[in-house]
């Protein structure tokens, strides 16, 4: 649980900003000039960069099991990936992928 | 379509955006449960939603401060999730940037993925559009985007303090991210770069104070990268 407000209210002013500034970049302050290539080319795998890296741990070795591989969690994440891949659709791979989850908790009786 | 007034460029781009709320709706919901599920008051849920208005950076920020991660590594973790948005600014400069200093600075504010993909597929189609016509579509896709997004986000923290956790909310965030990952993976290069992504994470797990995702962020945007040049030099088969 979050508790300091103070560490949040930092985290979102910093986080506002520093996103503003991104998206200000060269549309307020560099203006018309090229972005070299190689800077382009590592921009453009930013997000597919940081986000599996974010969740790799937590999808193996979920702390809502305190660490134990899951069944429920790693088959609805398969699920997800895939439905993915295969519809090229964010909104059907979430539904597909919690239904999953859902449907595994209750036949493995991860509902309290 | 040179005729075609001011006024109705701000309406076309309102109807352009419509679509993009069946995404909006959901993600602004999802992010004001999980905020409130991760402890956030209703201010600080709104805080993240209005004033970073970034779905992405927002829910890396909230897993990374549930993991109790410092603060400096939540900061530089979700602001690198928000590099790309510095390409869109690039994007737009040559259709946007004799705007006014204000104009560019909302634009810039409510620049998010949805607004920046139908702006720039417009603006390389209609080449006749003046700059008023242009600052009136993005500002006509903004207002369905990102009102649904400020409502939803609302609607999500009310309902979120009222959610049990046998819901597994905790994995909310996880099948959001595999969602949006999985149809980014086009290229080979975009693959390599989420593969590498992984195996480095799960291999510094045990470095300290959650440095294993800048560490693994960093790998992976190499080796997408090099993967591309590489793929590059080949000739195609």
């Amino acid at each position: 649980m979050i508790s300091d407000d103070v560490k949040v209210w930092l985290i979102i002013g910093v986080l506002a900003l520093g996103t503003f500034i991104s998206r200000f970049s060269f549309l307020g302050l560099i203006g018309d000039r090229e972005l070299p290539e190689w800077i382009l080319r590592h921009l453009r795998y930013t997000a597919v960069a940081v986000l599996p890296a974010l969740i790799a741990p937590v999808v193996l070795f979920p702390p809502a099991t305190n660490g134990e591989v899951d069944p429920a969690r790693l088959s609805a994440a398969i699920v997800t990936l895939a439905v993915g891949v295969w519809t090229r659709n964010v909104l059907w791979a979430i539904v597909l992928g919690a239904a999953t989850l859902y449907g595994m908790l209750y036949l493995t009786g991860g509902f309290g | 379509m040179s005729s075609t007034t001011a006024k109705s460029t701000y309406l076309q781009g309102f109807r352009d955006g419509l679509p993009f709320l069946l995404v909006i709706a959901p993600f602004g919901l999802l992010f004001g449960v999980v905020g409130t599920e991760a402890g956030l008051n209703i201010a600080e849920v709104m805080g993240f939603g209005v004033l970073v208005i970034a779905g992405a950076a927002q829910f890396t920020a909230v897993q990374l401060m549930v993991e109790d991660a410092p603060t400096l590594i939540v900061l530089a973790t979700s602001l690198a999730v928000n590099l790309r948005m510095a390409m869109y600014s690039a994007a737009m400069v040559p259709h946007l940037g004799k705007a006014g200093l204000w104009q560019r600075a909302l634009v810039s504010y409510s620049m998010v993925d949805q607004t920046y993909a139908l702006a720039d597929q417009k603006f390389q189609d209609e080449t006749a559009w003046t700059l008023p016509q242009k600052l009136r579509y993005f500002a006509g896709t903004v207002t369905p985007i990102c009102s649904t997004w400020y409502a939803m986000t609302y609607v999500g923290a009310k309902l979120g303090s009222s959610i049990p956790p046998e819901y597994a909310l905790d994995f909310a965030i996880p099948i959001t991210f595999l969602a949006l990952i999985a149809p980014a993976l086009r290229t080979l290069p975009h693959v390599i770069a989420a593969a590498t992504s992984v195996v480095v994470a799960l291999l510094c797990m045990n470095v300290p104070y959650s440095l294993g995702i800048i560490i693994a962020g960093i790998a992976a945007m190499i080796a997408g990268a090099q993967a591309e040049l590489m793929l590059k030099k080949e000739p195609k088969s």
